[in-house]
């Protein structure tokens, strides 16, 4: 108890620094949720629009799941070096395929009839895809991005072990700024991971074409929440 | 004079390396051949221990858990609050504030760990019991199965697909998760990791990652595998 009112305290006392980390664990988080978006979302709604490669569409996300965080990490700083640029190549791997699996499934199911009633009037194949496939399968994809983005933010302290920055900074330099830190630096953490999933939680209800909203479709796959993904 | 001794140089056996180990190259095959044994397997060995521990215990815990909230309603969401507040606590940072408790130990890493496996387990269970069909309950009551029975005949096997993709995500989990806690010391394929952060050895570090990596696979595919023997009529649904 003492340690968490003392934490309490250190987040007072530090702002400056407890603000910086954040800034930085934003920075590399946003970064990596970019590329990861860039990669896997375009891929997904192809390969569902096609209804091909459903095999590996639906299983890149369990290997994604199963990839450990800081096993990933360890290759990139073989590879790559210590700093940004490993950290970041190791949350895209890490976000991409969870987005990808989404980004397929909400395409490849979408209302067969509409598909069909937007063909029989006259739509080519990419009217189809832009007007009638993408609106409809957006709160999907958006759940996997969501789902994604706090995995990120989760996954982020690990980079400073790996030279990346950000909150994780606080957490692993006890010596520095002892448990209380430590302590301190979960607290803002789990805050900033709390922030992201509401902050998404909103985006997807906004891409939502009205007339999915009134249903309250909760996405199909489950969102593997938590912030201890790390 | 003994300290430096003792320290070593910064790249294992630097006088005898090959020049791919000497040059720090990105990954020497030949030097994770000739040290797996003494660098990887104990780590590996002790990795898969730290694991199978932590799901062993977690299950008992969450599986208790979520028999309870089956039979008492009230029960299920304070349990589900205070096993989420656990889940979000930063596996960098559970480590470390057990070490006051429990010590540098196993026991510090295995709290955590299992913490961490029994929102997972807890919610998948209880969701598999409550999705049993009612049609298949009412059916074995009527057949005059007591409740004891209903849930060992009935409700269980129909909940197992449920509560096997719960152990597969604890599983996967929990390999990541170990990797974190050789933070303190306490083995794992983690710590060959750590070491290389201290000696910048590029080889380790990639050998360790492949490693850790490989196992999370494996296990996720021997734990699919397992659900197939254990839960045939999915099979034939598909078919």
């Amino acid at each position: 108890m003492k340690t968490f009112s003392n934490a309490i305290e250190f987040l007072f006392d530090n702002t400056n620094l407890i603000w910086d980390k954040t800034l930085e664990h934003v920075w590399l988080s946003l970064a990596s949720l970019g590329v990861a978006l860039v990669i896997a979302i375009p891929l997904g709604v192809w390969l569902g629009h096609l209804h091909r490669g459903s095999f590996m569409a639906i299983n890149v996300s369990n290997v994604g799941r199963a990839l450990p965080s800081l096993a990933v990490i360890s290759i990139g700083l073989g590879l790559l070096g210590v700093g940004f640029t490993n950290v970041m190549v190791a949350l895209v791997i890490l976000a991409a395929p969870v987005m990808l699996t989404n980004a397929y499934v909400a395409v490849d199911r979408v209302d067969q009839d509409a598909v069909r009633a937007a063909r029989a009037m006259g739509m080519k194949p990419l009217q189809v895809l832009l007007k009638v496939e993408l609106p409809l399968s957006l709160p999907l994809m958006f759940a996997g991005i969501r789902t994604a983005a706090v995995y990120v933010v989760a996954t982020a302290p690990l980079a400073a072990l790996a030279g990346g920055g950000g909150l994780g900074d606080i957490i692993v330099n006890q010596p520095t700024y002892g448990i209380e830190g430590v302590v301190a630096g979960s607290l803002a953490i789990a805050a900033l991971a709390f922030a992201t999933e509401g902050v998404f939680a909103l985006l997807q209800y906004l891409v939502t074409p009205r007339g999915l909203r009134k249903r309250g479709k909760e996405p199909l796959l489950e969102p593997t929440v938590g912030t201890a993904a790390a | 004079m003994m300290l430096v001794v003792a320290q070593g140089p910064v790249i294992p056996q630097f006088e005898r390396a090959s020049s791919c180990v000497r040059e720090n190259k990105q990954f020497c095959f030949d030097w994770v051949v000739d040290n797996f044994g003494r660098v990887f397997a104990p780590r590996l060995v002790e990795h898969i221990e730290l694991t199978l521990l932590a799901v062993g215990i977690g299950f008992v815990f969450a599986f208790g858990a979520a028999l309870l909230a089956y039979s008492l309603d009230w029960f299920e969401t304070p349990f589900a609050i205070f096993a989420a507040f656990l889940y979000t606590i930063p596996s960098l940072a559970f480590f470390q504030l057990m070490v006051p408790i429990t010590g540098l130990s196993r026991t510090s890493a295995e709290i955590a760990l299992v913490s961490y496996t029994i929102l997972i387990l807890f919610r998948n269970t209880l969701t598999g019991l409550r999705e049993v069909p009612e049609d298949a309950r009412m059916a074995a009551r009527a057949m005059g199965l007591t409740k004891g029975q209903i849930l060992r005949r009935v409700e269980l096997p129909l909940a197992l697909p449920a509560i096997m993709a719960g152990i597969r995500i604890a599983t996967v989990t929990t390999i990541s998760l170990a990797t974190v806690a050789a933070f303190i010391g306490v083995g794992g394929l983690g710590q060959p990791i750590f070491n290389a952060i201290q000696s910048g050895f590029k080889t380790q570090f990639v050998a360790a990652g492949i490693l850790a990596v490989g196992l999370a696979l494996v296990a996720d595919a021997l734990l699919v595998f397992l659900q197939r023997l254990l839960a045939p009529w999915l099979r034939a649904e598909r078919a």
